[in-house]
């Protein structure tokens, strides 16, 4: 079965006529607008980014630099949808369980050599290998890939991993389970081809820019840690005559306040909205301003486990502590930044996800005091028998904000007494991950776009699952969800034992905000992963 | 003399073996580990991870190996953190940094405290000494983590004069605001213990001797005054350096210098173990390099003292 999706055959249509057209001086071949003379784009991190190597790097930072640096079989376009990247297609079998991709054979490494399917072999060999002790090796689980267990255990060679190149420019992958979004999954900076040849000359020191060969749209060409990185366009890449942007800087500036400052000195294109700053910037810079949703949620779990208090065992107290929670003045009182008040787990911004209807989002908040207290009283508790629980958060004057809000609100409503707990970050995972608790904060991002990477948190197996929630229409369901070609039934369903069942209590679902320039385009905002690549920006002359 | 330095360096070496365990037992203890994260890290990945960095054995046994590998080949092992680089990388980037803006800073601070302070103590009860102690106090009572963003919003948004942040090789530009705010606080203290000592050595007896056999102020100043003032000064000064030199969490947050301050913090919140390790050595050695240093320059300031 050849399975080429049409976004995908789009976006290869559009790539070609952008590599053949011929770059007006100083327009841009699409749209037409004048180019800048300076096509530098600047912009901070909060932190140092932790690796630049794609089996080892774990956050979003070190991702972003290394989807310049490298390139993996399929990109995503300003959309989100799958468009080529070194490979021009692929095809599946019926079961979805053997991929065959196919590689382009321009596409080049930055000391020249081509980028062939082998590459990738190793790459995806060595994210699994137990030397290699990749913190994102769990990747290599996810993708379901044959032998995958036994490659990371030690049991079985790496070789024994269900990719194989059957030559330099076909890849196919074998999987242990139909996972009918697989090749989504190769966008993901773990899968990038590494140059073996370098890693073995240089071993750890390979990233470094002198050491390190890449095949994406930018080489890494300076890196002092803790300050600034330089990456600049690589003229070996197979579709650089598309590229616009020549440089692309990175600041590490660790306070929030100072970055803006910065950024409105003129010393950055794209800066950060220090919390609870978005309406002011919105108002005096409204162009530059930017907030849009997210795939994030915050919530609150109870603990359901058998060392979690008695109370939060009767699902009526669980529901009465949801619903006495007033979204609307933690949103827009305390963040002022865009967030969406959130009844369900799963964001609305997930593709495919349409929010059902459940119940409590469709009540006033008026009527849901009324219901929730007429639920408390019924559990049995009442002013004479106030409810009293700790509520954990970790270290943050911003979850600090919140928790008072919601201490407020059920002591207002139900007369529960809410203590205030904090720990500092990893602690607090200890203690969580350990279920020392008794309602605890959470949050999660989607590490793709669709809505098991949010609701297989709270089935039975999941190692996510603090709150210790367990039930056996979920689970079924979202095994079932795994090998369906559109399981968005199962999710909602899901999410209506979850309103029902009340495990959690969602408070809101994240906005991303930050400051960018008004000369600097094609940021892809409806990418709700927010995968940018610098080769698709470009800045205006103004 | 020598004998006295000797036996202060037989003293270091049980010193520092003692923070050794100290801080490895210490950081062990605090709950969570370099690889504790939101998303917990599965089973077999987490046991091939610890075989990779030796996690996977007892604590003692760790601290033994990591105090060997320091001590036969000055190796203080790898980030857990940030994975492309070694402690001994990242101590050879920041520390240069820490020690350039710390050491200018240094001179700053005693270039201006003394003077303010000595010119306090002598025109005592007079504008000039009222002007001097409420400049002090006011760089004492304004923290450098409000000063420093101030700065930046003066110099950087408003005047347009420095770059706002970044180090690019420790150019003056980029120097001036990091010195300010760290040496502002130090500067105060200095004038102060200055200015207090001094009234203390103006009124002592042979002073007034030295005033009544007629000899001039300046030679009253200069030989019997300003040697001796300087004594608690001195003591201020030892621990004051390696404080300067060994990095300011506030300078390297919010000017972005890449100095030591932030890993050293930083590496404390992500259990950065041998990070961690390698910066408490090396402030250690230096805090007792620069005590020894301190208490030498006593000798030569106090005849007094023998050692």
């Amino acid at each position: 079965m050849n399975y080429l999706p049409k976004s995908l055959a789009v976006g290869f249509v559009l790539a070609t006529f952008a590599a053949s057209s011929v770059l007006a001086a100083g327009t841009h071949p699409v749209t037409g607008e004048a180019l800048a003379d300076d096509q530098t784009f600047t912009y901070s991190l909060l932190d140092e980014f932790t690796s630049v190597d794609p089996q080892i790097v774990e956050d979003v930072s070190g991702s972003d630099i290394i989807r310049d640096l490298f390139e993996g079989l399929m990109n995503q376009d300003a959309d989100g949808n799958l468009v080529p990247g070194v490979a021009t297609g692929f095809t599946t079998n019926d079961a979805k369980n053997v991929y065959t991709f196919t590689l382009r054979d321009n596409a080049m490494w930055s000391d020249g050599n081509q980028v062939t399917a082998h590459d990738f072999v190793y790459a995806w060999q060595r994210l699994a290998d137990p030397a290699t002790a990749s913190p994102y090796s769990w990747f290599a689980e996810i993708m379901a890939l044959e032998n995958v267990g036994a490659v990371m255990s030690g049991e079985l060679g790496p070789e024994a991993l269900g990719i194989r190149a059957l030559d330099n420019h076909t890849l196919e992958v074998r999987l242990t389970a139909s996972l009918p979004y697989f090749a989504a999954m190769t966008t993901h900076a773990s899968t990038f081809p590494t140059p073996q040849w370098t890693i073995r000359t240089f071993g750890n020191d390979w990233t470094k820019p002198g050491n390190i060969v890449s095949n994406g749209a930018y080489v890494l060409t300076e890196h002092i840690p803790m300050e600034r990185t330089i990456r600049e366009r690589n003229s070996l890449y197979w579709n650089d005559e598309a590229t616009i942007l020549d440089k692309v800087v990175t600041l590490v500036i660790n306070d929030e306040n100072v970055d803006l400052t910065r950024y409105l000195a003129g010393e950055t294109d794209k800066g950060t909205v220090p919390s609870g700053q978005y309406l002011r910037l919105k108002e005096e810079y409204p162009n530059q301003a930017t907030s849009f949703p997210r795939l994030c949620n915050y919530y609150m779990t109870f603990n359901l486990s058998p060392s979690g208090p008695e109370a939060f065992k009767d699902v009526r107290v669980r529901h009465a502590l949801a619903y006495a929670i007033d979204r609307s003045v933690i949103t827009e009182k305390i963040l002022q930044a865009g967030q969406i008040n959130a009844f369900t787990f799963t964001p609305g911004a997930t593709a495919g996800f349409d929010v059902p209807a459940v119940a409590f989002g469709q009540m006033s908040q008026d009527e849901r005091n009324a219901k929730a207290q007429e639920l408390m009283a019924e559990a049995g508790y009442g002013p004479d028998n106030p409810l009293s629980f700790e509520y954990l958060y970790n270290t943050s004057e911003g979850h600090k904000k919140i928790a008072i809000a919601a201490q407020q609100m059920w002591k207002e409503t139900l007369g529960a007494n809410a203590t205030l707990a904090n720990q500092e970050w990893k602690t607090f995972l200890k203690t969580r991950g350990g279920q020392g608790f008794e309602l605890a904060r959470g949050a999660w991002c989607g590490d793709y776009n669709e809505a098991s990477t949010f609701l297989d948190l709270l089935s039975t197996p999941s190692g996510y699952n603090d709150g210790k929630f367990s039930n056996a229409e979920v689970d079924q369901l979202m095994l079932e969800a795994r090998t369906m070609s559109d399981a968005s039934a199962n999710y909602t369903r899901v999410e209506e034992i979850l309103a029902n069942e009340m495990p959690v209590i969602p408070i809101y679902h994240y906005a991303g905000v930050f400051m960018l320039k008004t000369n600097v385009k094609g940021w892809p905002y409806n990418n709700v992963e927010q995968n940018w690549y610098s080769r698709n920006l470009y800045k205006v002359a103004q | 003399m020598f004998n006295y330095i000797i036996k202060r360096i037989g003293i270091a070496i049980p010193t520092l073996l003692i923070l050794i365990v100290v801080t490895f037992y210490l950081m062990h203890a605090a709950p969570g580990g370099p690889f504790t994260s939101e998303r917990p890290l599965p089973a077999q990945v987490l046991a091939n991870i610890e075989a990779k960095y030796g996690l996977d054995q007892p604590v003692w046994r760790q601290m033994i190996n990591y105090s060997w590998g320091v001590v036969t080949e000055f190796d203080f092992g790898p980030s857990y953190k940030y994975h492309d680089r070694t402690v001994n990388e990242i101590i050879a980037q920041g520390f240069p940094i820490t020690l350039k803006y710390g050491f200018w800073s240094f001179i700053v601070a005693i270039g201006v405290g003394i003077p303010l302070g000595a010119i306090a103590a002598i025109r005592k009860n007079t504008w000039i000494d009222y002007f001097a102690v409420g400049v002090s106090i006011g760089a004492q009572v304004l923290p450098n983590f409000v000063m420093a963003p101030l700065l930046i919003i003066v110099f950087t948004l408003w005047l347009g004069w420095l770059p706002g942040g970044g180090w690019h090789g420790g150019d003056w530009e980029y120097l001036v605001m990091p010195v300010i705010a760290l040496s502002t606080s130090y500067m105060a203290s200095i004038a102060r213990i200055t200015r207090s000592s001094m009234l203390e050595v103006l009124n002592a007896n042979y002073i007034r001797t030295a005033r009544a056999k007629g000899l001039p102020t300046k030679t009253i100043f200069f030989r019997h005054v300003f040697k001796p003032s300087l004594l608690p000064v001195i003591s201020y000064l030892g621990p004051a350096f390696v404080g300067l030199i060994t990095g300011s969490v506030v300078i390297d947050m919010i000017f972005s210098t890449g100095g030591m301050g932030y890993f050293f913090v930083n590496a404390a919140f992500n259990r950065d173990y041998a990070v961690m390790m390698g910066i408490t050595i090396l402030v250690g050695s230096l805090t007792i390099l620069f005590s020894l240093i301190a208490d030498l320059l006593y000798a030569w300031v106090d005849p007094k003292i023998r050692y």
